[in-house]
């Protein structure tokens, strides 16, 4: 209940900020929650001992979804397309999942990348896709509005806010529930869950498939946000900015992971803008002062602190 | 060998009873050329407690891992209840009542004790709720209580990479309990422990099993603890039983004194 009233404020605070920000940092918050959705994906594998370096085939697969759904379907509702985009790269990984649950450490990073650059490779040799063009998404509408000019920004960031918002509710409810807590422990020693009666690789396939819904959604966003999807969305670099936000934000709170996504755009976007050939320079040093001071995440700073005091709280 | 006649008397003659808590019919285990496991015949009634002694390599960690499923006998078969076990895997051993603890006790170091003890019952549910909060109040007055049978309740919000040896292992036994197993198997419970700690650790193990109707089997090493604790003793010797019965006479025998506890045996005796 606490979690639901706290995401909705959120939500809510997030929607009406929206109405004073300036356009350029609209558009950079709605990218930065579409991308950070993707890393909560990662961040709920993080938390079963696993970490994918190849969301990018998910994230792919939810903006190619939403945009072949209004291109070739006709379907013109966003927030249909960004199901749409979780539901079918949820489809996408369900097969692969039980079989890379198997898995651990490098092996499990690896063979999700070796998927997603196998995805990368249909996509530009496929012209049903666009080839190494990609596809255009038109402006689409929400629950039969469409939105006029001068909106379609906000348009597109309040409905990725109340997406975003939404998901993020319900994975701190499934973080704080039993199976999210019997998911960290095998984190933490996979041993002893098995002796007490739990399935660890059903328990990883199961977050696997979840993570690829959460970068489905991701994707779907981010396409319909730019309005261009390209296969470069499954190319390994764009896997790694998913990690470097995960790893950024830790894996303990569900809002680090949108605040290192934020914290990322704004260090892209100012460090291009500002030394365009050393751009990643800024980048590199940003992640190894993280590293250095924080190295279980941004989210480390207040989460650890909120559990440590619930937990006296409850032996009270 | 002087164990040979109880050897025989265990092994041929004790009718094996399906209602008991286990029964290994003919178990046999190889590695290599080394053999593990020789025809092993065991049978353990509910409520016992029953410790497993021999030198390293005489075969009792093969017949506690071939019991909780982590390697598959060459040949036999083990009974739990009357349900043979054999080829399941560990948890799905655990799910039908064998639970256990570990030499090196096997932790979720990064949670509080408290976690670690939700974690544990959280894992014993079939169907892992995806919304039923973990730090339900049930759940938590039922860690609360299973702690305060161990008197960890002290240690409740510790993190466990914080505490010391003796309180893990205990911690590591509670977790195993959390089941109400029909059999718990603790591995060497007091290794690593004290010597001044053993003794009331094994006092708070005991204590928390009054009244249950758990089979107990401890793999130890001390014949001070066995002695005490157990009111039945086997002893392995290169993958065979070479006694088996109450510790006072287990641990009188010779070939237990000359292959287990490593006592200076009398020339008559061995005559």
């Amino acid at each position: 209940m606490r979690t639901c009233l706290i995401g909705l404020i959120c939500i809510a605070a997030l929607l009406l900020a929206g109405t004073a920000l300036p356009r350029w940092l609209t558009f950079l918050l709605t990218m930065s929650f579409a991308n950070g959705i993707v890393a909560l994906g990662i961040m709920l594998l993080m938390r079963s001992g696993v970490v994918s370096f190849g969301q990018g085939l998910v994230f792919a697969t939810g903006g190619y979804t939403a945009a072949l759904g209004f291109g070739v379907l006709g379907i013109s509702d966003g927030l249909l397309l960004t199901l749409g985009g979780g539901l079918v790269a949820a489809l996408l990984a369900a097969p692969f999942a039980w079989l890379i649950a198997r898995y651990r450490g490098i092996f499990f990073a690896m063979l999700t990348l070796a998927l997603s650059m196998v995805m990368y490779g249909l996509l530009v040799k496929s012209t049903a896709f666009g080839g190494s063009d990609g596809l255009n998404i038109g402006r689409v509408s929400y629950l039969g509005m469409r939105p006029a000019d001068a909106w379609v920004g906000y348009a597109n960031y309040a409905v990725t806010v109340v997406v975003v918002g939404i998901v993020s509710i319900l994975m701190r409810v499934y973080f704080d529930s039993v199976r999210g807590l019997v998911a960290l422990s095998a984190r933490d020693n996979e041993i002893r869950v098995e002796y007490l009666g739990s399935s660890v690789q059903s328990l990883i396939a199961t977050n696997f498939i979840i993570a690829a819904f959460c970068g489905g959604v991701g994707g779907a966003l981010a396409v319909i946000a730019l309005g261009h999807v390209e296969p470069d969305y499954s190319y390994w670099t764009r896997s790694g900015d998913f990690v470097f936000v995960a790893i950024l934000a830790g894996h303990h709170s569900v809002l680090a992971a949108f605040i290192a996504s934020v914290a990322l755009e704004l260090v892209r976007s100012f460090s291009s803008a500002y030394f365009p050939h050393s751009w990643q320079l800024a980048m590199g040093l940003f992640l190894l002062a993280v590293i250095r001071f924080l190295p279980t995440g941004i989210g480390s700073l207040w989460a650890v602190r909120t559990r440590s005091t619930s937990t006296k709280r409850g032996a009270a | 060998m002087g164990g040979t006649y109880a050897l025989n008397e265990y092994q041929t003659g004790c009718g094996m009873n399906s209602s008991s808590a286990i029964v290994a019919r003919g178990l046999q285990k190889k590695f290599g050329a080394v053999t593990a496991a020789a025809d092993l015949q065991i049978e353990i009634a509910h409520g016992a407690r029953v410790s497993l002694i021999g030198s390293n390599g005489a075969g009792k960690t093969t017949f506690v891992n071939m019991l909780t499923g982590y390697i598959k006998p060459d040949a036999g078969d083990i009974l739990l209840e009357g349900r043979s076990i054999v080829g399941l895997a560990p948890r799905q051993i655990a799910r039908l009542g064998v639970a256990r603890s570990f030499q090196i006790p096997q932790l979720y170091k990064a949670l509080s004790v408290q976690d670690n003890l939700l974690a544990a019952i959280a894992a014993q549910q079939s169907a892992l709720s995806f919304w039923r909060p973990a730090h339900h109040p049930e759940s938590v007055a039922h860690a609360h209580e299973i702690l305060q049978r161990f008197d960890l309740l002290v240690h409740a919000d510790r993190l466990v990479s914080e505490l010391p040896g003796g309180v893990r292992k205990l911690l590591d036994i509670a977790m195993a309990l959390t089941r109400q197993p029909t059999v718990l198997l603790l591995d060497e419970p007091t290794s690593g422990v004290s010597a001044d700690e053993k003794f009331p650790m094994m006092d708070t193990v005991m204590r928390a099993l009054e009244g249950s109707r758990t089979t107990v089997l401890f793999v130890e090493h001390d014949m001070d603890i066995v002695a005490r604790y157990s009111e039945r003793v086997i002893a392995f010797y290169s993958g065979r039983i070479i006694a088996d019965g109450l510790p006072e006479v287990a641990l009188a025998m010779p070939d237990v004194k000359r292959y287990v506890t490593g006592e200076m045996i009398a020339v008559d005796d061995h005559a």
